[in-house]
């Protein structure tokens, strides 16, 4: 058999080892002279030699077959319970920085990642990549075997064709040695790396990523901070300490005796999560921020058009010198967190609210462009790149893949194939994190061990032992690896008993640094570097919500996880305001050309709400074309218009409409609240002066005003409830991924989602207030509210929608036949249903992503939250066998869990202590559309912000 | 307008056929019982039909294997070929259902109704608008089965003696409406299963060859024409007459309940029931007309339904239009008063939404052209009173379309909001049915007597019945 041709590129179609790499050879069937007549046979000797023919042909069902001998535990491994899940700590990595997680496997095979309460850039939540993570780790269209161009080959191959290069490289130290990585930030690759460098001296390391800032970031301490100026930074989503400062900020909204809401202010060119969660929010193209801070940075003196913003801005930051942060994007120029720094080191910040400061700024595009200047000149003879995909990615005006064909031997070690490895001469399939040993560093520099969960499923190679291939024979494992680097920082006899907590404990602190204020030059000086604020369309490059600069593009959840305000699926737009949407007289869909340094691209457009006038956003990640089944012919590429000078914005792009028409795939259709108080909102002044008139809880109909039985579902046992609290909720989606993982909800696909059938049991719901320039975004979280008189179950034909007597309201799969009348009665829409057989043509790999906690659900039935009863239910079990009630936070669903600010608490609302019904108790509690009567269990704390005064009124 | 069509005795030659075989003027020459039972009886045995009934046939058979083609194809895949989502979990399906119960209705109401009020011109229509309504709950009973997720389990919806103990939860209007239908449908079909059995026994006594005796003889039930026969015969179908009345009225409050029980803006609302009665009137009436029409200028049966019979169902329309009309005007005053702001934006959305050019639409089919039948003229011209009737049919679709859709795309939560587009499935569902509709309807002229024997004899022994035309 010949391996499947794919876009000229062989790709090995099932296992690796099977029938793909066994070449067929035509002649072995059919030994020589079977096929020839023989010219004497006779009538008898043909009768005779097919009465044997046809006598062996029987004898052929006589094969034996291969014994495979299956045989039970006979002594049980102690750990392993058949049925009981077990718990391993290890990390994953957001731009080469660790974030610890906690990943749960049954019978060998991980099946959920959580984060690990006691990992500083974690403290027990996930990023929405940790959670797909786990979906990447199962893609059937992972690299899975070692390939020597379009052929199969081994690692022992591999090696003996780079041991010929290695020899040479002996005499020159290396000269023709290079090595590409993403940023990372693992001791035991760096210790490996040097190895290298000393071995050959004259080798050389490079770094590129298209999405890691060339300025490394203060670590902050948001908790502490009452006046919080974010200045086109994404420090609650798109950071590597996210889920951190999500926790902290967080932490500062919520009203208590002692405590009242911090303010922040954000300037960004194009709504973020950050931005949506501001008290005031500002539009400007991200060529002006330079000029806000400079004004900040003189206190509010020198103010452009956005005069109130910055004074109101500056005065509070001034009247909370010391708990304050001031903080700048990483997509902003060095001369701007120059001047933040300056503005915090004047505000007195350092050591208070920010603790650590970078190790200094790196440049990865002049990293990038001399490796290709060097290619080019012929003088590269190995070129390893370790993951990334710089073919794809690197800035359109450096020619990459030109210089690539020009190395001597090129090796890609990645884990999925991708336009790189199609040029390289060898690819080496990436062991996956859960796969293998490894170690991380955190943005605070604590270290994790990356511990694998499960033996590689293909021919899988760790990058250690990649790097280890460059440096010695025979190459160790990836775990021998890891072990000696932290075994050579801790010789003593207790490494071994420090070494298992490490493990256990998944995080153990590493030397800090002191917070210093690094700066360029005086305020002054900087000032002088005046910007020069246009007219001209401004293009900016972010990392795209969802699949980043691409690395996830061939992820389902991802990809159908609707971005934070599009509320797209599958693709990326081009954003433009409505002012410049009115001026160019171009709507949704339209296709325009965008030029920018003289090179065209064709992108869909989307008018956003909240986008800078004259900035259009363009998201990376998309138009890739050597990818799996899932990335395939999603959304345009960015990457060609961007250049080096141009990484993250420049000036002077010009559109022009087609004509063309493209049709999106988004989730939520309407983003208005259409006068309807579903959503309810209310500023910390308007909480004090009336503390329950924001809820206005008061207005649902009494308990009795039903047909039937009031307290039909009260019951003194266990009352199932849920808060979600507005006011924290900063809109990450992690609730909708998490949920997606745990419940085994299936991905549908584009077309899917374009006609409404997206399955997610959790969506957050995103609304703009206010002026379409000027917008207030709201987020709300909507899982099914388990209502008590639940208009679903009154609907149901068969009833296969029900209350239990703890107030859930449960599905029966195996009872529901599908009429959806209860998705029809249900006020929130939060039922999904299984339209078409959406799990039918899953490959292995993908069966073993399953919870098998959770059914799976057949076509034609209908679904939806159930605040995740299998963990109800192991929490009972546990309960049960040592005699006791559930405690108060011993079921986290895993929205809840997942969740960086701690905005959903689940548990039971009949015992007044526990943490849902002091919630419940709070002003601010309120059910949706409980108007209907319809006593939802799910209820919400109304979403407060703390504007200033001074503001409010120009806000109007 | 021709001659024929003025009444009947206009035309004193001697009796012509049809293509068919009817004879043009029943009541014209010496017609004797024997001549009633030769000329009807004996068309169902000829072994030969006429090019109209091939043509027809042929096109609703092609439209029937659409039908086939599409279920097939649902069966295999699921709901999902359809546009239905969410929020608009019930789509074509529902519509279709909705539509065809009403279309339903106008049988029963000709038959039993107009039997019990003694409305002797019922006679001519009476046996196919029987037919009419059987087929067409055959089509509305298809829809519900097909619209479900797991549509094999069906019958779980049924009270059964199930080893789980499982019951229907009678709360749901889903389980009425399986009540409403079945009893429907059953009473239905024993009324025009009764009315056929005395004609069934003519046929088979008049029949020569074996398959047809067998056929009609079995169907005949020993039918042998005697008195103590008849007089149980007519008082059990003054009884069934009976039974029948009251279900005219509770199928349609019933299905009309699947939409008012629900808490839905634009389905919780109270007026539905006698709403929904009339609108079905008015629809099956209107599919009366637009079979009628072609059937009587085709088989030539001028003499035997009248334009008399035309004016009645005309003003039948008219009447439970005007009817319809109120219950829209009430429904959009009422969402205004009630003061609740989901029920006024729904009739905003309704009115001026992306679906409001089929609400506007509605209007013009159902309420404004349907005024035409305030003139005499229009009612007694089969053109003009096809065309009402044609634009009746499609508005009462409409109506459907306008309750179940657009109320369904916006709701309570904007997040939700969604839009409805049916697929090429949906199409050939819809017009599959009609394709089932007409198969059994040509079926049906093809092999039972069209028009009622034993009562066309009645109408010989009994002219003055016959001059009431």
């Amino acid at each position: 058999m010949r391996a499947v041709q794919n876009n000229g590129r062989a790709r090995p179609q099932g296992a690796p080892d099977g029938s793909a790499r066994r070449p067929y050879h035509s002649s072995d069937e059919f030994p020589p002279g079977v096929s020839e007549w023989p010219n004497d046979l006779s009538r008898r000797d043909f009768l005779r030699l097919s009465a044997a023919t046809v006598a062996l042909a029987g004898f052929g069902a006589c094969t034996k077959q291969p014994v495979e001998k299956i045989v039970p535990y006979v002594k049980e491994t102690p750990e392993i319970v058949p049925g009981k899940p077990l718990y391993f700590s290890s990390a994953t990595t957001f731009n080469g920085y660790a974030q610890g997680i906690i990943v749960k496997s049954r019978e060998g095979r991980p099946i959920k990642i959580e984060g690990n309460p006691d990992h500083p850039a974690s403290l027990g939540a996930t990023t929405i990549w940790a959670q797909a993570d786990l979906l990447d780790l199962y893609d059937p269209d992972r690299a899975q075997a070692v390939m020597r161009g379009e052929n199969i080959s081994t690692w022992n191959d591999f090696l003996r064709d780079l041991d010929v290069v290695l020899q040479a490289q002996q005499t020159g130290a290396g000269a023709g040695i290079r090595v590409l990585t993403e940023p990372f930030r693992s001791p035991t690759l760096s210790r490996q790396l040097q190895m290298l460098l000393q071995k050959f001296p004259q080798a050389k390391t490079h770094t590129w990523s298209p999405i890691a800032p060339n300025e490394s970031q203060h670590t902050y301490d948001f908790s502490k901070a009452k006046v919080i100026v974010a200045l086109d930074s994404d420090f609650l989503y798109m950071h590597p300490a996210a889920l951190r400062h999500a926790h902290d900020f967080a932490s500062t909204r919520r009203i208590t005796e002692n405590q009242m809401m911090s303010r922040l202010y954000v300037a960004e060119p194009t709504p973020t999560v950050t931005g949506s969660n501001a008290d005031h929010r500002i539009a400007v193209a991200a060529r002006d921020i330079r000029a806000i801070a400079e004004a900040i940075a003189q206190n509010g003196r020198v103010a452009p058009a956005l005069d109130a913003w910055v004074r109101a801005g500056t005065q509070d930051l001034l009247a909370n010198r010391g708990a304050s942060v001031v903080i700048a994007g990483e997509t902003q120029p060095p001369v701007v967190h120059d001047l933040v720094a300056k503005i915090n080191e004047q505000l007195g910040n350092f050591g208070s609210t920010i603790i650590n400061s970078p190790a200094g700024p790196t440049n990865h595009v002049d990293s990038l462009g001399q490796l290709v200047e060097e290619m080019k000149s012929g003088g590269v003879d190995l070129l390893v790149i370790l993951a990334g995909n710089p073919v794809y990615n690197v800035p359109a005006d450096i020619d990459f893949e030109g210089a690539l064909k020009k190395v001597k031997l090129s090796v890609h070690h990645t884990l999925h194939a991708n336009e790189t490895s199609h040029l390289c001469h060898w690819l080496i399939p990436a062991a996956h994190f859960l796969e293998s040993w490894s170690d991380g560093c955190a943005f605070d520099g604590s270290i994790s061990i990356v511990q694998p969960l499960i033996q590689p499923l293909y021919a899988n190679v760790s990058v250690h032992e990649v790097v280890g291939a460059l440096i010695e024979r025979p190459v160790r494992s990836a775990y021998e690896i890891v072990r000696e680097t932290w075994q050579s920082r801790n010789p003593t006899p207790h490494f071994e008993d420090d070494w298992r907590r490490a493990l256990s404990d998944g995080v153990f602190a590493a030397e800090t640094s002191e917070p210093s204020s690094s700066l360029a030059g005086s305020v002054e000086q900087i000032a002088n570097r005046k910007s020069q604020i246009e007219d001209s369309v401004e293009v900016l490059f972010r990392p795209d919500p969802s699949v980043l600069d691409g690395r996830y593009a061939n992820n389902g959840w991802l990809q159908e996880l609707p971005r934070p305000f599009t509320k797209l699926t599958w693709e990326n737009a081009a954003l433009i305001s409505p002012a410049l949407a009115a001026r160019e007289k171009i709507d949704n869909g339209d296709v325009i050309e965008l030029e920018f340094r003289g090179r065209k691209i064709k992108a869909p457009i989307w008018v956003q709400a909240g986008q800078a006038e004259n900035s259009v956003t363009l998201h990376l990640g998309y138009g890739r074309t050597e990818v799996g089944r899932i990335g395939r012919h999603a959304g345009f590429n960015a990457y060609a218009l961007r250049t080096s000078d141009a990484l993250w914005f420049g000036d002077g792009m010009t559109i022009r409409k087609t004509g063309e028409k493209h049709s999106f795939a988004m989730t939520q259709q309407h983003h208005e609240m259409e006068g309807r108080d579903f959503l309810r909102t209310g500023t910390l002044a308007e909480f004090l002066a009336e503390p329950k008139r924001i809820a206005k809880a008061e207005e649902e109909p009494a308990r009795d005003e039903t047909l039937y039985e009031p307290n039909e579902y009260e019951h003194r046992g266990y009352a199932w409830g849920m808060v979600i609290d507005l006011g924290t909720c900063i809109g990450c989606n992690a609730c909708t991924i998490a949920c997606q993982a745990e419940n085994n909800i299936p991905v549908v696909g584009k077309y899917q989602v374009a006609r409404g059938r997206e399955m997610h049991w959790i969506r957050v719901d995103t609304y703009s207030s206010g002026k379409r320039e000027k917008p207030r975004f709201e987020h709300q979280p909507v899982p099914c509210m388990h209502c008590e008189h639940a208009p679903c179950e009154l609907v149901c034909p068969v009833g296969a929608t029900v209350h239990d007597n703890e107030g859930l309201n449960l599905q029966v799969y195996n009872r529901c036949i599908g009429t959806r009348y209860c998705s029809n009665n249900c006020p929130y829409k939060v039922r999904r249903f299984n339209f078409l057989e959406l799990n039918n043509n899953l490959s292995p790999t993908e069966k073993l992503v399953k919870n098998p906690e959770v059914t799976v659900r057949c076509r034609g039935v209908m679904e939806k939250c159930t605040y995740c009863i299998q963990r109800i239910n192991a929490a009972r079990a546990n309960a049960e066998l040592e005699d006791r009630q559930i405690r108060d936070g011993e079921i986290i669903p895993a929205c809840a869990q997942v969740c960086p600010s701690e905005a959903i608490v689940f548990g039971n609302i009949h015992d007044p202590n526990s943490r849902v019904s002091k919630l419940k108790r709070s002003p601010l509690n309120y059910g949706m559309l409980a108007e209907l009567n319809t006593r939802p269990r799910t209820t919400y704390l109304a979403k407060m912000r703390n504007p200033n005064e001074a503001l409010v009124i120009s806000e109007l | 307008m021709n001659a024929h069509d003025a009444s009947p005795g206009t035309d004193h030659g001697s009796p012509t056929l049809s293509p068919l075989g009817y004879p043009t003027n029943l009541f014209a020459g010496k017609e004797t019982f024997e001549g009633v039972n030769e000329t009807i009886g004996s068309v169902v045995l000829r072994d030969r039909q006429p090019r109209p009934w091939w043509i027809g046939f042929i096109i609703a058979f092609m439209l029937l294997m659409v039908l086939f083609l599409a279920i097939s194809w649902l069966l295999i895949r699921g709901v999902g070929i359809w546009g239905i989502n969410i929020p608009v979990a019930w789509g074509y399906a529902i519509v279709n259902f909705v539509w065809w119960i009403g279309i339903a209705h106008a049988g029963t109401f000709i038959s039993a109704i107009l039997l019990l009020m003694f409305q002797h011109w019922r006679t001519a229509i009476n046996r196919f608008s029987e037919a009419m309504t059987l087929f067409a709950i055959a089509c509305a009973g298809m829809f519900p089965l097909l619209h479900l997720g797991r549509p094999w389990v069906f019958y779980w919806i049924l009270p059964y003696p199930d080893t789980m103990k499982m019951w229907p939860q009678f709360r749901s209007p889903l389980v009425w409406d399986v009540f409403a239908v079945g009893t429907y449908f059953t009473v239905s079909l024993l009324f025009w299963y009764l009315g056929l059995v005395p004609d069934l026994a003519t046929v088979r006594d008049r029949a020569r060859k074996k398959w047809q005796k067998i056929f009609y003889g079995v169907l005949a039930l020993g039918w042998r024409n005697s008195a103590a026969h008849w007089q149980r015969h007519q008082i059990a179908y003054l009884l069934l007459a009976a039974l029948a009345t009251p279900l005219v009225l509770s199928v349609h409050s019933v299905v009309s309940l699947d939409f008012s029980v629900a808490q839905l803006p634009g389905w919780h609302s109270t007026i539905f029931p006698p709403y929904f009665v009339a609108g079905a009137i008015y629809s099956g009436f209107a599919m009366v007309i637009t079979i009628v029409i072609p059937v009587r200028k085709i088989y030539r049966l001028e003499n035997l339904i009248t334009l008399r019979h035309f004016n009645n169902m005309a003003n039948v329309m008219l009447v439970t239009g005007l009817i319809v009309a109120y219950g829209y005007f009430i429904e959009a005053f009422m969402s205004w008063y009630s003061g609740d702001i989901f029920d006024q934006y729904m009739m905003t959305n309704r009115v001026l939404g992306p679906y409001g050019w089929i609400f506007w639409l509605l209007m013009l089919v159902n309420v404004v052209i349907p005024q035409a039948l305030w003139s005499a003229r229009v009612r007694r011209n089969l053109v003009a009173l096809f065309l009402v009737a044609l634009s009746i049919n499609l508005g009462m679709w409409l109506e459907r379309f306008v309750i179940i859709i657009t109320s369904l795309h916006r709701d309570f939560v904007p997040s939700s909001w969604g839009m409805f587009f049916p697929t090429i499935w949906d199409w050939a569902t819809l017009f599959g049915s009609i394709g089932l509709f007409l198969t059994l309807l040509f079926l049906f002229i093809r092999f039972l007597p069209m028009i009622a024997i034993s009562e066309t004899r009645e109408l010989v022994a009994e002219p003055q019945k016959a001059m009431t035309l």
